[in-house]
């Protein structure tokens, strides 16, 4: 540091850098909050990345047909992928990968609450597609320019990825809504189920989220949890009318004068309850997430042991050197 | 400034599991850390792109392939252990890269000459 400079506290030139729009990196000073904020929120976003792949993952057996099976594996796939992106980049703030694992598996770590609702039928994966993968790209296009530089690293490679899943769920929908009264039904009912849980998904409202605010200074967040989920209604309002199907909100309805829709109130009681462990799917899905790990341990360990071997073989040398 | 640092730095993640005594806490239950670079087409560098975590080299390379070139990002892929990789110091960034800043003859704009000179 420059000692002639007027003294700042680390604090004051963090936060001139953040105002900057100078990214943060790993070896950077930063105040501790802000790594604590970061390491719960990028790894809760790591976790749904991952359990947000086993309510896909019941269809993949029973995908209608060859097509949807392959872009269902595709989508799926990419998810696990961002899971990794995020992890990494949450590990980079100090925290490791053991540590974060364990703490979805004793529930002190949360994942996005829409992922404890059940997909009863094939329709529900073209919702969750364009329900549940828009609010989340929604969500994540403003964080490709969140102050963190491996946090907002890994959400410009997740958008990019995300484009098609979006789409893929439109499709499905789209397809069924042009089918027999059955399908047509089938449509409605699935958009009827995702579209209160989807609108959760950008958290409480602002008035009822205290670290918006810091958030917001640290440039963690880039708009707030209510911009985001009017933007979103406002997008879907207008979308769901190709379907021919309709939201489930009396309420709904285009507001000339704010130039957004207006939409019912949001049950609150149920969001905090889902949140809270009391969601239909939240024991089977972190049931499924223990018997997962636990039943690969002994890869984990035969893999390592193997790594082992092959080092004292090469007597400690290192392996092929690239060129 | 100094003491201000906190001490947990990107990469050590990779060397506190090595040194680890074998201790029952999280830390030691992963495998090693890797970073990953990839050469999105020839004639270009290989890029640090991420990192993930692998019993050895030939999973790491494997695994890499599977998350960060599934739509033909890359056409070469390096991976080096995190724990091997040195990095300079943030906190010296000033004097290690400020001189660079005063010596603009570096820059060919320092030149001052004349609008006839051309092909230069
Ligand atoms: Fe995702
Ligand atoms: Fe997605």
């Amino acid at each position: 540091m420059n000692t002639e400079s007027v003294a700042v506290t680390p604090e004051e030139h963090f936060q001139d850098k953040v105002n900057r729009e100078v990214k943060i990196e790993p070896r950077d000073w930063m105040p501790e909050k802000y790594r604590q904020t970061l390491i719960r929120q990028i790894s809760q976003h790591a976790h749904s990345e991952i359990v947000g792949m086993l309510p896909e993952g019941n269809w993949i057996t029973r995908a209608p047909s060859l097509r949807r099976k392959a872009t269902l594996i595709a989508k799926v796939q990419d998810e696990a992928g961002h899971g990794l992106y995020l992890y990494s980049a949450a590990e980079t703030l100090g925290i490791s990968r053991a540590e974060m694992i364990d703490q979805l598996h004793s529930g002190k770590a949360k994942y996005s609450s829409i992922f404890n609702y059940p997909t009863l039928n094939w329709a529900d994966i073209g919702a969750i597609g364009w329900l549940v993968d828009g609010a989340a790209i929604m969500n994540q296009v403003p964080l490709c320019r969140t102050s963190y530089g491996p946090y907002a690293r890994a959400m410009v490679r997740i958008c990019k990825e995300e484009s098609f899943h979006q789409r893929q769920g439109f499709e499905i929908l789209l397809t069924l809504s042009k089918g027999t009264e059955a399908q047509r039904r089938m449509c409605q009912d699935a958009i009827n189920r995702w579209w209160w849980p989807s609108i959760m998904m950008f958290g409480p409202s602002d008035d009822a989220s205290p670290h918006t605010a810091q958030s917001m200074k640290w440039k963690i967040k880039r708009i707030s949890n209510d911009e985001l989920r009017q933007k979103f209604v406002d997008v879907i309002a207008e979308q769901v009318k190709i379907l021919g199907m309709t939201l489930p909100d009396e309420a709904l309805a285009w507001n000339e004068a704010r130039g957004h829709y207006d939409f019912g109130t949001i049950n609150w009681e149920e969001f905090w309850n889902v949140i809270s462990g009391n969601g239909p799917c939240n024991r089977e899905r972190i049931a499924a997430r223990i018997a997962a790990h636990e039943e690969g341990a002994w890869v984990r360990e035969a893999a390592s042991a193997f790594a082992e071997k092959q080092r004292q073989r090469s007597g400690g040398k290192d392996e092929k050197a690239v060129a | 400034m100094k003491q201000y640092s906190r001490i947990i730095l990107y990469g050590d993640y990779g060397d506190r599991e090595v040194a680890g005594s074998g201790g029952q806490d999280a830390s030691h239950r992963d495998w090693p850390l890797w970073e990953v670079f990839i050469r999105s087409k020839q004639g270009l560098d290989h890029k640090h792109v991420g990192s993930l975590h692998a019993a050895d080299a030939a999973m790491a390379i494997e695994n890499a392939r599977d998350v960060y070139t599934r739509r033909q990002e890359g056409v070469s892929i390096w991976v080096v252990e995190s724990r091997y990789i040195h990095a300079s110091n943030p906190d010296e960034a000033e004097s290690l890269y400020d001189p660079a800043n005063d010596k603009v003859y570096r820059h060919p704009t320092f030149y001052d000459l004349p609008d006839e000179l051309t092909h230069m």
